[in-house]
């Protein structure tokens, strides 16, 4: 395949045979030769060719091999004459990110992180088949379904400005329960407020660096050892479910001749079952929400419980990694409204954008950007460039470069464990194998991705942060 | 004879499985997935539970019985030990399956390391010369 290069950050696949439109990866030439061996830019190519997509196919600096649309690829199509597909979403819908601040500091939690994330640990179910703590009735979970966390801050967990700290407010208005399957529902119920397992975890971390002070300073990050923590989990098998049962219906109302890779079904935005997976998606997307509203404030809970106070533990942002929706943008100078898919891609709105609350809309979006287990996050802020060089989006993690498989013929849990220890950083998981197959080896240079997202403008750094104690589901 | 093997995939899971019949094959589809997931031949078949699906075609029943797994793990805490009584049939309407999938329920004696969250169509592939060989990618 003829890729071209722009400049050192950028590359293009040119529109040749059946594409619509070119596809443009921002990588570096260190990133770009752990992309090359697998498909992932195939895949970025197969999406090229999709009805109604508009400017490019996006590929982020984090990506990988998908199914369907590569991991982090974004796409935007015409309402009209495109498409909405869930293998551009993902399974894992609205798998994303919440970050709380906090006013301790690293020396504040020293003594006392092992009892925290033990503490963390018994109130914030994780694992694989491990059910929540509350007992989820399908009325309540419908309410859930269309609120998503306004329906947690009615209830008791959290407060209002977490809502407005949260991608969408922590609701999707076109959210529709009646369309999410009986087997999506029995998933869900069980599953609410649960961390579960796999690329899933929840970190006590500490500042390491700041980058950009004002920046950071309007996020509520002050200074080098200040505490945070990171939760990162999505809508469980609610999702999972929403995903499959869409990818059936489509196949079977649109059959699969002519596609490329069977993952890329699709239906016309505009048509009845595109609609229909566009609303069920959006009450998974709540689920989701929810779910890490419900999460936060079980944290909470802990550090009162152990530190004497939570007051200060405001919530910075909770962003989307896994989703489509409607937004504006421009296309040929002019405005409009597209259907924008983020699979594993984070938004990255910059100043001014109505979609950024209040608070932050002259800093823009703060975007959440987690390491692989026990290595460095990252705190960025978006960019009113990203909208003209990726639709308004940058990467969402590390991605992967080794299999589960070879990860877990290398490595064992147990010194992943005392290796990190060693480090001062503690590691709790329900399962030693499960760590193994995390480790940090297996994946991409976080350090390197978000050097790119920052270069290429499409995600600028605010701030580093290390993990102090780490709970994997 | 293999059952399956696991190969490698840089973000999910792979795997082929083997069987001298599709039968064979598709449990062993199924136990593969399990592997990722638990060891099933540590998991005691104490109970019993009967499956019937249909699909458009061979793959989507593929998805359809590797999800009923998935299905069944989250909802009813079960992991699989072994599959019996496995038939697929054709009809004109499509494809369909009936099984009997004996395991047990989760509990303190069992260790789940990996979460497949789905079943997918990336790479899939149903072929037959002396026998089947399915290969699947799933979602972890």
């Amino acid at each position: 395949m003829e890729l071209r290069k722009i400049n050192d950050l950028t590359w293009e696949i040119p529109k040749q045979g059946d594409m619509n439109v070119p596809a443009l990866i921002y990588s570096s030439a260190k990133l770009l030769a752990d992309v090359k061996r697998d498909v992932t830019l195939d895949q970025a190519r197969n999406v090229a060719c999709l009805p109604g997509i508009q400017r490019m196919s996006y590929v982020m600096p984090d990506a990988h091999q998908g199914y369907g649309f590569p991991i982090g690829g974004v796409a935007a199509f015409d309402l009209d004459a495109g498409v909405i597909s869930p293998g551009g979403v993902g399974y894992d819908i609205n798998c994303g990110v919440r970050l709380l601040r906090t006013d301790f500091t690293e020396e504040d939690v020293k003594a006392r992180r092992k009892e925290l994330l033990s503490e963390i640990f018994k109130d914030v179910p994780a694992g694989v088949g491990k059910g929540g703590v509350t007992k989820l009735s399908r009325s309540v979970l419908k309410d859930i379904l269309v609120k998503g966390a306004e329906w947690a801050v009615e209830n008791g967990y959290g407060s209002k400005e977490d809502l407005e700290r949260t991608e969408e407010y922590g609701r999707m208005k076109d959210a529709d329960w009646a369309s999410v399957s009986d087997r999506a529902m029995e998933r869900g119920i069980p599953q609410l407020g649960t961390l579960g397992a796999g690329n899933h975890f929840l970190e006590i971390q500490k500042v390491r660096e700041i980058f950009d002070k004002e920046v950071a300073g309007a996020f509520g990050i002050d200074a080098a050892g200040q505490i945070l923590v990171m939760v990162h989990c999505g809508s469980r098998g609610l999702g999972h479910q929403v995903a499959t049962d869409y990818i059936e219906l489509m196949e079977n109302a649109f059959g699969v001749k002519g596609l490329p890779d069977r993952e890329l079904v699709n239906a016309p935005f505009r048509s009845e079952l595109g609609q229909r997976y566009y609303r069920t998606m959006c009450a998974a997307v709540n689920y989701a929400f929810a779910n890490r509203q419900m999460i936060a404030h079980w944290v909470r809970n802990v550090f009162a419980r152990v530190l004497g106070s939570s007051e200060g533990m405001r919530q910075v942002y909770d962003v989307c990694h896994n989703v489509a929706k409607v937004e504006k943008h421009l296309v040929g100078g002019r405005a409009r409204d597209l259907c924008i898919h983020r699979k594993g891609a984070t938004r990255s709105f910059g100043p001014g954008r109505p979609e950024i609350p209040d608070v932050y809309r002259s800093a823009g979006q703060p975007v959440i950007i987690p390491g692989s287990m026990g290595t460095a996050s990252y705190i960025l802020v978006g960019t009113a460039e990203a909208e003209e060089l990726s639709f308004g989006s940058t990467a969402h993690g590390a991605g992967r470069v080794m299999s589960r498989h070879e990860a877990l013929r290398r490595f064992r849990g147990e010194k992943i464990r005392d290796d990190l220890a060693k480090q001062g950083i503690e590691l709790q998981s329900t399962s030693w194998k499960g760590v193994a197959e995390e480790a940090s080896a297996a994946y991409k240079d976080v350090d390197e991705v978000v050097r790119v997202s920052h270069e290429v403008g499409i995600g600028r750094l605010v701030a580093k942060v290390v993990p102090v104690g780490v709970m994997k589901g | 004879m293999e059952k399956y093997r696991i190969l490698p995939h840089t973000a999910d899971a792979k795997f082929r499985a083997y069987g001298r019949t599709l039968e064979e094959a598709f449990a062993n589809a199924a136990l593969a997935m399990a592997s990722l997931m638990w060891d099933w031949r540590k998991v005691e078949p104490r109970l019993s539970l009967a499956v019937r699906l249909a699909g458009r075609d061979r793959e989507q029943l593929l998805v359809k019985f590797l999800g009923e797994v998935i299905y069944l793990l989250d909802t009813r805490k079960f992991l699989l030990s072994s599959v019996g009584r496995l038939k697929i049939g054709e009809d004109a309407g499509g494809w369909t399956l009936e099984a009997e999938l004996r395991g047990d329920t989760l509990s303190e004696r069992h260790e789940i390391h990996g979460n497949v969250k789905a079943v997918t169509y990336n790479e899939m592939k149903i072929e037959e010369y002396d026998g089947f060989v399915l290969q699947v990618v799933v979602d972890m």
